[in-house]
């Protein structure tokens, strides 16, 4: 945000914009579990973001003379039973993690659910009629069920729009990467994660435009784009930070769920899924208890980490 | 009131006629002909023929979505593809509802029961450790997600401490009469690693709401009179702060049984219990078409029940709710 000049729009938070999201900021940063969460999160997006560098080998190597070995100085987490470095491998499945959540959040949460609860409530009327009414169709669809059926019916589909792609495009090495499990995910999570933001904006944005600012600014022409650009967004911002950090625990559980019930991220590309469907079973735990613990404490701290984030954003957003 | 809820209940056609077309098209636009699976391994053309007529699978998409919507509204979903060939979906779904339908009716009591005294705890010694130490528990376990906890659950109660058998789960209680008259149910030890699965990630939400609700009503007037007229503490909190403090728990009750509708899904797979989510996700990765659709119109229809059930609870303790709404 940047000062108010005579040019530029006056909504009514820029000449002290920057002291609020400074306070926030000095808010959350008192309250130690929500630190040690945020750091925490970083670690372990970090991690998935460097993975190439982090990681000791690489996420396919497969050892079968050495699988299934508990930890020991060459493989510090073991190996799984592919003789894969189970390390290595964590900090892959991180980078799954990251990407999944990013694309989700971006497309679905920020674009998909911002825009139309911008566009809901400033419209009002028809538009706000039929944006709510498809939200209320999305919500009350079973959305673990339709996520399921989706991946699974068009997952081959998907497959073979992805190597058409690469036979009729110079674009290469798609196939190899995985690119299309990848885009499945994203486009069916993207489906179901907009509307819980779209109905938070959408409230506040219902509020916001009754404003003199909003009707001092129609009445000098400014077009809809123009009010919502320059004199709603900017005030829903915490709002809309509010909402991501709501729904990413979900986005990130999601991705693991399908790829646990095997129509998420396909081999050999590592997913905690994955990970934790091979070290599932009573049996496997007990003679294993490796294969599960490993990737089982990342996913609970990285989601427990979610919520004590959430929460306390929450508070200091909420305390202003 | 009664408007709102006849409106939502409008609703509810109008969803089930959209998830159901979804699913259906989703189903034929996957991978496998129909046809093929109904017809296992024969691949005489004259026989397939004969097997798409039979199934209702000659025309386009839309025809045979009302073929199947007419039959569906007169009850009937269909016949097993491959899960229990020649069994109908209604023979096949019906006692797995049934399983389903115990085992999340036990685990709603269940967290409610725990819930409840661990909030009113917490917020009787709100200020002390014990406060943020049941609440932090409960957001922990709360955390951990099922995939990762039934495993090693099933490690200590079975195979360490043998105190419940591996799998296999038939029935919720066993029945032991005294003197021929009195029943007691005794619940089957095999109950309990899919009741802890279902019931850990609700406690928090149940506790939290209900202390914050205790710690609410602790300061009203009405309690302050009762406190000031000289009675006992036990008898303030038991007659005066419990029972108004549970009020907004009404509101939660849809919201726990959605989640244990969705919680339904993994603990039933993981555990080999045979409930309706187990029979959904066998449905899905065998193409049983028919079995696919009708548990997703069952587990949709339940969820939009179930939000219908918190929404008119909400409406009933928040007046806001109603009024929004009718304003529309």
């Amino acid at each position: 945000m940047t000062a108010a000049t005579f040019d530029q729009d006056v909504h009514y938070e820029s000449a002290e914009g920057e002291g609020e999201w400074r306070a926030v900021w000095r808010r959350l940063r008192r309250k130690k579990l929500a630190m040690i969460s945020l750091v925490l999160i970083v670690v372990i997006y970090g991690a998935g973001l460097f993975a190439p560098l982090v990681a000791p080998y690489s996420y396919t190597r497969q050892n079968l003379d050495r699988g299934l070995e508990g930890p020991s100085a060459d493989h510090w987490l073991g190996t799984d039973r592919l003789g894969r470095d189970m390390l290595s491998r964590t900090i892959y499945s991180a980078r799954t993690t990251l990407i999944v959540t990013t694309a989700v959040v971006l497309s679905g949460s920020l674009i998909i659910g911002n825009g139309l609860g911008l566009l809901a409530g400033y419209r009002g009327g028809w538009v706000d009629g039929a944006i709510m009414r498809l939200g209320d169709i999305f919500s009350s669809l079973p959305a673990l069920v339709m996520l399921i059926l989706i991946n699974a019916s068009l997952g081959d589909r998907v497959d073979s729009w992805v190597r058409w792609i690469e036979a009729n495009t110079f674009v290469d090495g798609l196939v190899a990467s995985g690119f299309s499990s990848y885009l499945l995910v994203f486009g069916a999570l993207s489906l179901f994660f907009w509307v819980g933001s779209a109905r938070i904006i959408r409230a506040q944005v219902l509020q916001l435009r009754e404003n003199d600012f909003v009707l001092a600014a129609e009445s000098l022409g400014a077009t809809s784009g123009r009010v919502i650009r320059s004199h709603l967004l900017p005030n829903v911002s915490f709002l809309i930070i509010l909402s991501v950090s709501a729904t990413l625990g979900g986005i990130a559980g999601s991705e693991i769920v399908l790829t646990w019930f095997g129509v998420g991220v396909q081999p050999p590309a590592a997913s905690f899924g994955a990970m934790l469907f091979e070290g599932s079973g009573a049996r496997t735990f007990q003679s294993h208890p490796h294969l599960l613990l490993v990737p089982g404490a990342v996913v609970t701290v990285l989601l427990f980490a979610f919520n004590l984030l959430g929460d306390a954003l929450n508070d200091a957003i909420r305390a202003r | 009131m009664g408007t709102y809820v006849v409106r939502r209940l409008l609703w509810l056609p109008v969803i089930l006629l959209i998830v159901s077309f979804a699913t259906f098209s989703l189903a034929r636009f996957g991978p496998g002909d129909p046809v093929a699976v109904a017809a296992g391994q024969i691949r005489d053309p004259e026989v397939l023929d004969q097997v798409r007529r039979e199934r209702g699978l000659d025309g386009s998409v839309v025809e045979q979505y009302a073929r199947w919507l007419t039959s569906a509204l007169q009850g009937d979903f269909g016949e097993s593809y491959t899960i229990q060939r020649g069994f109908t979906v209604t023979e096949l779904i019906l006692p797995r509802m049934w399983v389903s339908a115990q085992l999340g009716f036990v685990a709603l009591v269940v967290v409610f029961a725990v819930g409840i005294p661990l909030g009113l705890i917490a917020a009787r010694l709100a200020g002390t450790w014990v406060d943020p130490a049941i609440i932090g528990t409960l957001l922990f376990l709360q955390a951990i997600p099922v995939l990762v906890l039934i495993p090693p659950l099933l490690w200590l109660l079975a195979l360490q401490l043998q105190w419940v058998p591996v799998g296999g789960w038939d029935g919720l209680f066993e029945i032991w009469w005294i003197a021929g008259v009195i029943a007691v149910p005794i619940p089957d030890p095999r109950l309990y690693v899919p009741l802890i699965a279902f019931t850990l990630p609700g406690f928090v939400g149940v506790a939290r709401l209900v202390r914050v609700s205790a710690l609410e009503v602790n300061t009203l007037d009405y309690v302050r009179t009762a406190r000031a007229k000289g009675l006992s503490e036990a008898v303030v909190q038991f007659k005066h702060v419990f029972p108004n403090s549970l009020l907004p728990l009404i509101t939660v009750v849809g919201f726990a049984l959605s989640g244990i509708i969705e919680g339904a899904f993994f603990v039933e797979t993981l555990l080999g219990i045979n409930g309706i989510g187990r029979l959904t996700f066998q449905a899905v990765t065998s193409r049983d078409y028919d079995v696919i659709l009708a548990t997703t119109i069952i587990f949709s229809t339940a969820f939009v029940l179930m939000n219908l059930l918190a929404e008119i609870a909400y409406g009933f303790v928040d007046p806001r709710v109603r009024l929004g709404a009718s304003r529309g």
